[in-house]
């Protein structure tokens, strides 16, 4: 065996050690999101409920805008006019949660806790992806272990980033590690593959762009799905509370320190709206791979077939957000319909169909 | 309800000045259509073309496109097709008569498409007048109730509303708005891109299915097997099978021609992939036309060799052993590379050796030899079992069985090259009547009973199966696919939006401003953008700092407004900038 052979194994272990050490890193932000939640319910917010409650049958005057001017004592600072926003009209006009410490200050400090120790698993995890493709010298997509890992690697990344925009996304959490840790634990037991090279028809230049990017949509689409199922709930529970129900305390307790239905289903619609076009590249690079690999653009592959159906399904969801009757619930059906489609791609057409697109090792 | 009812208070307003923000149809509900066949025609084709029906078809496509990645597709996999005829009984020829062996090309999976792109056109057609015409326009006027909008401010000033509607062209028209001044308000619209990007996208989208049709139509696509150190030139005889669309001629065959000098496979020889392929290469020497310059040139799995239309692909590839027989008379009667069929990873390879003419037996008759072939590029040992060990050529055994006769190639049928009809042939035997059959190694001779010959294993070429394919429109459906990605990136990260700018003396002499923003979607760029234009109007027209009486009050709305659902604010910025 030759030298950079064995430096190639060290490196293989290396990354499998990492990849552990930060299901570890995981697991301790899982139970600190856990932390956040149970101590965020000792706080008794009702703000969805004041919100949609208050008026009392009275038809509520939608947010009229109150103030306009101020000027500042009698000295001559002049503030800056102010802009007023209201919701759409039809929307119904809620307030955000204010996420899952509630308000409470210890469960606010195990957030903060949760997040720096989802940072600290995310650098550990994205070495581990890194030495994994040091030891194969390649890009670390060869096989479903190395696509499982570099996924959930993206995933928290993009979580990672939107909280750095300070966007309002802490919510994401607790189900993003949750599936993180169901992701990675799958890829560890069931899908791991020793490291290795590839077979000639993956040797292009395009399996870099192709590979990457349709890794990177499926993790950006997989957390426009949290938000439409978080929208889901949350949309049901308003619509009970507005209707004059009284939801159990437990689901109050959760739901009330969430986003607003409006503001969950806008977050998961600009997500997946964001990528979709990415996604429509994705195809059009696998296509022109095919075109150099097999000879033929497209031929209806089982994994060509699943991306155009997901391809379809998303269209769907963005026409049915143009299209009366269909906003909302319906829409938002027809979003996660799109997503397990997406995920029907990955696991069930790697297992169970076979075709063209085969690995070295699953 | 409480809240959906004051909502819908409010939407006819909002209608008004949002509805040409869009070119998407007006939905119409399902009216029954006045009778007659113009009038049932009108009503379908409203139907066919609302953004309803172009749903349900999408969904309807995205169905329809699962079965065929379920069922083994002819087009794919003839064999799995036909082993699943075999299996199914019932379910085979039902699958059968439905089409679900060839979804792709089945009636009702392109009626749907057909339907879908059909919808498209009446879609997009009207949809651009339309566009074109807000183009042309004008951006409609301010609302009578700007406080009513997503997005508003106002403040007090002394400045003359003239002054304040100028400053107000000027800095929306800096920001590229386009705008004008419509009665006692600046009218302003940007984000045009967006309605083009999106009718874009839906062109592109036709683009790419025509040009998909017309390749389908006009593409050929033919496989050769070349052994090392032969040649093809590209016409319609040299392919070992060949097939094209509807409306191709032989004629539209690209003019050219390579010999393949050499080609090189490696495999990993050690770890868990041992044999997995690492490398595939075909070296060539081409010409195009009838007496271009020759030029060599690699063919690898993922480069082919592209010529005009033509793409030359590198698809499979096995080993020659090269053979020499003499005949009875010790004359050679057949001198050549013999390619075999793969059958594994391994590259065990089998085929066939046929002499049909010239061959004499040991007593000098003429006869006909067909000689059976298994081939081993890594023979494991005597305890291995009979496949191959290793793909590469480590210790190459060539097992060959004999036979004379009959080889009925003439027979009317078409036979492969790479199986005996055994039908009309006889095995030769030796003295103690056990068939013959025997393993060389390179180099080696086996003799044939009775004076009956010698066949001889001289050594292994490799050989190389090349895929000639010629698709126009190619360039065609790339230009479409890029053209709709953009459209589409266009269509989603352009916000269309108005702002209104009203300046109005009020009843004290003080020019009340009042900014409005509307955006096609909710979004929170609109209120900032309204904001930083604000402050940028705001400093030429600052707020009167004398009597302020109520500085909650707004002139266009009620005083009941309510008290614990304080709308969000936010701050202008920007005009520092
Ligand atoms: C071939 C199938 C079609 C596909 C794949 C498709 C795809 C899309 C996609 C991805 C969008 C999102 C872009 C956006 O939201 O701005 C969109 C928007 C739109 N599509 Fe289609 N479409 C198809 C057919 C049609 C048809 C038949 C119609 C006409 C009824 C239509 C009308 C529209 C309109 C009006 C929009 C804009 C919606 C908006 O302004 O938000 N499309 N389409």
């Amino acid at each position: 065996m030759t030298l950079a052979a064995a430096t190639n194994e060290n490196l293989a272990n290396i990354s499998n050690t990492l990849i552990y050490s930060a299901m570890a890193v995981y697991t301790l932000a899982f139970f600190a999101y856990i932390a956040e939640w149970l101590f965020g319910s000792r706080s008794k917010v009702g703000r969805t409920a004041a919100a949609l409650t208050a008026q009392d049958g009275a038809a509520k005057k939608p947010a009229a805008p109150a103030v306009t001017v101020k000027s500042a004592g009698g000295t001559s600072v002049l503030e800056r006019p102010k802009v007023v926003v209201r919701a759409a009209a039809g929307a119904r006009d809620v307030p955000d949660g204010p996420g899952a410490h509630g308000g409470d200050e210890q469960g606010d400090l195990y957030g903060r806790i949760a997040v720096s120790l989802t940072v600290l698993a995310w650098a550990v995890e994205a070495a581990g992806v890194l030495a994994r493709a040091l030891s194969v010298q390649r890009a670390p997509w060869g096989n479903m272990y190395e696509f499982n890992i570099t996924f959930s690697t993206v995933a928290v990344g993009v979580y990672l980033v939107l909280l750095a925009l300070k966007k309002n996304v802490r919510w994401l959490g607790l189900p993003l590690i949750t599936t993180v840790l169901l992701d990675l634990g799958l890829a560890v037991t069931v899908l791991y593959t020793a490291s290795d090279q590839l077979v000639p028809a993956l040797h292009s230049y395009w399996l870099y762009i192709h590979v990457s990017t349709a890794i990177f949509c499926g993790a950006v689409f997989y957390v426009g799905a949290v938000g439409t199922i978080l929208y889901l709930f949350k949309d049901s529970y308003e619509s009970k509370v507005a209707s004059g129900g009284r939801p159990g305390r437990f689901a109050t307790s959760v739901m009330e320190r969430l986003p607003a239905s409006a503001s969950l289903d806008k977050f998961s619609y600009r997500v997946n709206a964001a990528v979709f076009p990415l996604w429509t590249f994705t195809i059009i690079a696998g296509a022109i791979w095919a075109g150099d690999a097999w000879g033929r653009y497209w031929g209806w592959d089982p994994k060509e077939t699943w991306s155009f159906i997901t391809w379809v399904a998303y269209a769907c969801y963005l026409h049915a957000r143009a299209t009366a009757g269909w906003k909302g619930r319906k829409a938002a059906y027809i979003a996660l319909v799109a997503f397990a489609c997406w995920l029907f791609n990955y696991y069930g057409v790697n297992i169970f169909v076979s075709g063209k697109h085969s690995y070295a090792g699953v | 309800m409480t809240t959906t009812d004051s909502g819908k208070r409010d939407d006819s307003d909002l209608d008004v000045v949002g509805s040409r923000l869009s070119t998407a149809p007006q939905e119409d509900t399902l009216n029954v259509p006045q009778l007659g066949v113009i009038g049932w025609a009108r009503w379908f084709w409203r139907q066919l073309t609302s953004m309803r029906v172009a749903l349900l078809l999408l969904f309807l496509l995205s169905l329809a496109a699962i079965p065929g990645s379920l069922i083994p597709q002819s087009g794919q996999d003839e064999t799995r097709v036909a082993d699943f005829m075999d299996r199914h009984d019932t379910l085979g020829p039902l699958y059968e008569k439905l089409g679900l062996f060839h979804v792709y090309s089945s009636v009702w999976f392109s009626a749907i498409y057909i339907l879908l792109f059909i919808s498209l056109i009446g879609c997009i057609v009207p949809r651009t007048w339309q566009f074109v015409g807000q183009l042309r326009g004008r951006p409609p006027g301010a609302p009578k109730r700007l406080t009513r909008m997503p997005a508003y401010a106002t403040w007090r000033t002394e400045a003359t509303p003239e002054q304040v509607r100028e400053v107000a062209l000027k800095a929306l028209k800096r920001r590229r708005f386009r705008a004008h001044v419509a009665g006692d308000a600046v009218a302003a619209e940007k984000g045009y891109l967006r309605e083009a990007g999106n009718l874009a996208f839906h062109l592109a989208l036709i683009v790419m299915l025509v040009a998909f049709a017309w390749g389908q139509l006009y593409k050929s696509e033919g496989n050769k097997l070349i052994v090392e150190g032969d040649g093809f030139a590209n016409t319609l005889t040299q392919y070992d099978d060949f097939k094209s669309g509807n409306l191709f001629t032989a004629d539209d065959l690209n003019p050219f021609s390579f010999d393949l000098k050499n080609f090189r496979a490696t495999y990993e020889a050690t770890g868990p992939n041992r044999g997995t392929p690492r490398v595939f290469e075909a070296t060539v020497d081409y010409a195009v036309g009838a007496d271009g310059a020759e030029k060599t040139t690699r063919i690898e799995v993922n480069k082919p060799l592209e010529i005009d239309d033509s793409k030359v692909y590198l698809v499979s590839h096995g080993y020659a052993p090269v053979i020499t027989i003499k005949d009875g008379r010790g004359k050679v009667v057949y001198e050549d590379a013999v390619p075999l069929l793969p059958l594994d990873a391994n590259v065990t390879s089998t085929g066939a050796i046929k002499v049909m003419d010239g061959y004499r037996d040991g007593k000098g008759k003429w006869d006909q030899l067909g000689i059976q072939a298994f081939f081993l590029p890594t023979y494991g040992g005597k305890d291995s079992a009979v496949v191959s060990q290793f793909p590469a050529l480590l210790n190459p055994r060539l097992n060959l069985t004999p036979y004379h006769g009959d080889l009925r190639v003439n027979a009317g049928l078409p036979q492969s090259v790479y199986q005996l009809d055994k039908s009309k042939l006889k095995a030769f035997r030796d003295d103690k009547g056990a068939q013959v059959r025997e393993n060389l190694e390179i180099g080696e001779s086996m003799t044939l009973p009775n004076g009956a010959g010698t066949i001889t294993f001289n050594g292994v070429k490799e050989w190389a199966g090349f895929q000639v394919t010629q698709q126009p429109g190619s360039g065609w459906a790339l230009a479409g696919a890029i053209a709709a990605i953009l459209g589409l990136a266009g269509s989603l990260f352009i916000q269309r939006r108005r702002v209104w700018v009203r300046a109005v003396a009020g009843p004290d002499g003080v020019t009340v401003v009042e900014m409005a923003g509307l955006g096609r979607s909710e979004s929170a760029k609109v209120p900032e953008e309204l904001g930083a234009l604000a402050g940028v109007i705001h400093d030429e027209a600052p707020t009167a700092t004398d009597h302020d009486p109520d500085p909650d009050r707004d002139p266009e709305t009620d005083p009941d407004s309510d008290s614990d659902s304080e709308p969000p604010v936010v701050t202008a910025e920007g005009a520092e900038k």
